[in-house]
């Protein structure tokens, strides 16, 4: 269903001249308001009357999650505190958090954009909205229970109790029709089930959508099979709102971006110059709507692409890939910019979808970067003929060459090995550089 | 329907509008607001030609009309109803009322025009009254009907309306207001600049707020009513009302 047929399905025009109106206000605004943004356009000799369309936005600098750090804890608030009406917070798992305001319009807003994401997966006001996710500083749990009421919805606020099997307790006794979570949540209410003895099929869980993990198909079609429902994924980020940025619709192909609230980008992450649709690159997002915390050009550090063309659900907006890693774990092999997943997937094709757990260790060698991706064995990779295990293992090289252009030695190792040797916590990328 | 793109308007060496972009959709009640001097007016009088935009686009129903003369941006369908009324006093309500009907019979629609003259006789049924007294002669509020009613007489598919609570007293507003209200319900679309926000944002479906020539805010009008700064600036309420009414 279409919570907002008007903004979700609007002409693509109609949708460009409202965004650069609310661009244009918003910059008037935390030009006048947030002193950060006045300073940083000054410097950088911005005038902001030039930004005339979209196009124009990257004349503006970005704000990052160090600029945020530092303005710790209300300096990037454009109203005065007395309008904030909540206030949410990052961890701060690396390094200062982040206070994030919202006006009672933001509330407003942010219930909205969540209500649109759980109406895209299928969720009604005949749902009983099971919400696993924490209701504290962390924007999960209190984001999508207002949307799931906004919605209608008969929302179970469960958050997480610590004890996986009173939660599902909760599940089959309320008769939860959605779940709420993060994949690997999901992942351990299925490993749960198994030990309590009790089918998925005696739960009502027909959908789950979850998010704030990077997760892929393989995932999905485990949550799939072992909870017997149908798996969406939702993205956000805590400083733009928190969920609601975007959210798979019933094709599964792309997640549909609120644009009316927010201007998505794709950014090569090393030297931030724009990247065209398709382009797998940083997600930047400008906020256009918001009050207490409005955002110019924000770089998440989470990799994606803008997929264009037409959805056969009668959205107009863009959609985006599934985020599936951090600029953080990016890693530099002779000038090329590569990421653990890439190698995942290649190792997934190469052995008929095993995902072998795998390490990448790079040295430097006379100047030189040396790349060795070390994979454990897993059963299917076996074989009799020692010919074939050696093609297999010539053919991951190849394949990482040819693809992302990265020469590289394969080293098979024993299953577990990787995981004992570290000491039960393997590390992805291991740089001796 | 009206599609405005960084618009810069001024007046001399005077810079009155910078950048502002804005639009207008069939059928919807916009208003604008702002303080003295923000360029509220400025915006509407460039929409209807009588100031030369400097730079951006105006867009009415398709075609670009920033460089149109006032009569062909009437002929388009858009009419101003400008601020303080400008009603000639020494004509009579009806001649005033036929002077807006100028482009249509320009065109020889005798007898659309006098259908629509009826039309304003029932909506207004103050000016049948006094159809042949001087338009000097009426109160303010028979005045704003009578300039309303010289608008319509152009058949517009866009009325802009500056300022039409001017000088009037509060219950004169509230049957003003309540007139814009049922010209949207007949089908009309209109563009609503006023200093009284409380009223515009009551009767309007979005809104935008101009400050210094330069658009702040953007959104429907009962998220205009919810903003703080809204309600500080333009709504009278301070830190106090606004936590007691919450």
């Amino acid at each position: 269903m279409i919570y907002n047929s008007k903004y979700e399905s609007m002409p693509r025009e109609g949708l460009m001249q409202l965004q650069i109106e609310r661009l244009q206000s918003t910059l008037n605004r935390v030009y006048r308001n947030v002193a950060f943004y006045k300073n940083v356009f000054d410097e950088n000799r911005i005038d902001i009357e030039k930004i005339k369309s979209i196009a124009d936005i990257r004349r503006l600098p970005f704000t990052t999650k160090e600029d945020l750090r530092k303005s710790y804890p209300y300096n990037m608030f454009a109203v005065p505190l007395r309008d904030i009406v909540r206030i949410h917070s990052t961890a701060g798992r690396t390094g200062r958090p982040i206070a994030i305001g919202y006006t009672r319009n933001d509330i407003l807003n942010w219930s909205e954009q969540v209500a649109r994401v759980l109406a895209a997966a299928g969720v009604s006001e005949n749902d009983f909205v099971q919400i696993a996710f924490d209701y504290n500083m962390f924007t999960g749990g209190l984001g999508l229970h207002y949307g799931a009421e906004k919605l209608g919805a008969s929302v179970i606020p469960s958050s997480q109790s610590g004890d996986v099997q009173r939660d599902i307790h909760v599940m089959k006794d309320y008769k939860t029709t959605v779940l709420l979570s993060t994949p690997g949540y999901a992942l351990r209410v299925a490993g749960n089930l198994k030990e309590m003895g009790i089918h998925p099929e005696e739960l009502n869980i027909k959908m789950g959508l979850f998010g704030a993990e990077p997760w892929g198909d393989a995932t999905r079609s485990r949550i799939e099979e072992s909870l017997r429902l149908s798996a969406y994924n939702i993205y956000g980020v805590n400083e733009m709102m928190g969920p609601g940025v975007s959210g798979e619709c019933g094709e599964k192909n792309g997640l549909h971006i609120n644009e009316d609230h927010y201007i998505v980008e794709i950014v090569d992450p090393a030297s931030g110059e724009p990247l065209p649709a398709g382009a797998k690159g940083e997600l930047v997002i400008s906020t256009i709507t918001r009050e207490g915390f409005p955002l110019i050009r924000y770089r998440t550090g989470d990799m994606s692409s803008i997929m264009e063309g037409v959805c056969p659900c009668g959205r107009t907006t863009l959609r985006m890939e599934r985020v599936t890693a951090r600029t953080d774990d990016m890693f530099v092999v002779n000038g090329v910019s590569l990421f653990p997943v890439q190698i995942n997937d290649i190792l997934k094709k190469a052995t008929g979808g095993a995902e072998p757990r795998f390490q990448i260790v790079i040295d430097n060698l006379a100047g030189e970067d040396m790349m060795e991706v070390r994979i454990e064995v897993v059963e299917n990779m076996f074989n009799d003929e020692i010919k074939k295990v050696l093609a297999l293992k010539n053919g991951i090289a190849g394949n990482i060459e040819r693809e992302l252009g990265a020469k590289t030695m394969v080293t098979l190792v024993e299953q577990d090995s990787l995981a004992a040797a570290a000491g039960g916590r393997t590390k992805t990328v291991v740089d001796n550089r | 329907m009206l599609r405005i793109r960084n618009l810069n308007a001024g007046y001399g060496s005077l810079r009155v509008l910078k950048g502002a972009s804005l639009h207008v959709s069939p059928g919807e009640i916009v208003t604008i607001i702002g303080g003295n001097g923000s360029g509220k007016s400025t915006l509407l009088t460039s929409v209807a030609g009588l100031v030369r935009a400097r730079e951006g686009e105006i867009v009415f129903n398709g075609s670009e009309i920033s460089a149109a003369s006032p009569e062909t941006i009437v002929a388009a369908g858009c009419s101003l109803v400008p601020e303080g009324r400008l009603i000639f006093d020494t004509m009579t309500v009806r001649e005033n009322l036929m002077l807006g009907a100028y482009t249509q019979l320009r065109r020889g629609r005798r007898r659309e025009v006098a259908e629509d003259l009826e039309g304003i006789y029932v909506m207004f049924p103050r000016l049948r009254e006094r159809a042949a007294q001087l338009g000097g002669t009426l109160s303010g509020g028979e005045q704003q009907m009578l300039a309303i009613g010289r608008a319509l007489m152009a058949r517009p598919r866009l009325i802009m309306l500056d300022e039409p609570s001017m000088g009037l007293a509060p219950i004169i507003v509230k049957g003003i207001f309540e007139e814009i209200r049922k010209l949207r319900e007949a089908g009309n679309t209109i563009l609503l600049v006023e200093q009284n926000a409380r009223a515009a944002l009551r009767i309007a479906d979005r809104g935008y707020v101009i400050e210094t020539g330069q658009i702040v805010l953007e959104g429907t009008a009962e998220e205009l009513l919810n903003n703080n700064d809204v309600q500080r600036a333009y709504l009278g309420k301070d830190y106090k009302s606004i936590s007691d009414q919450s």
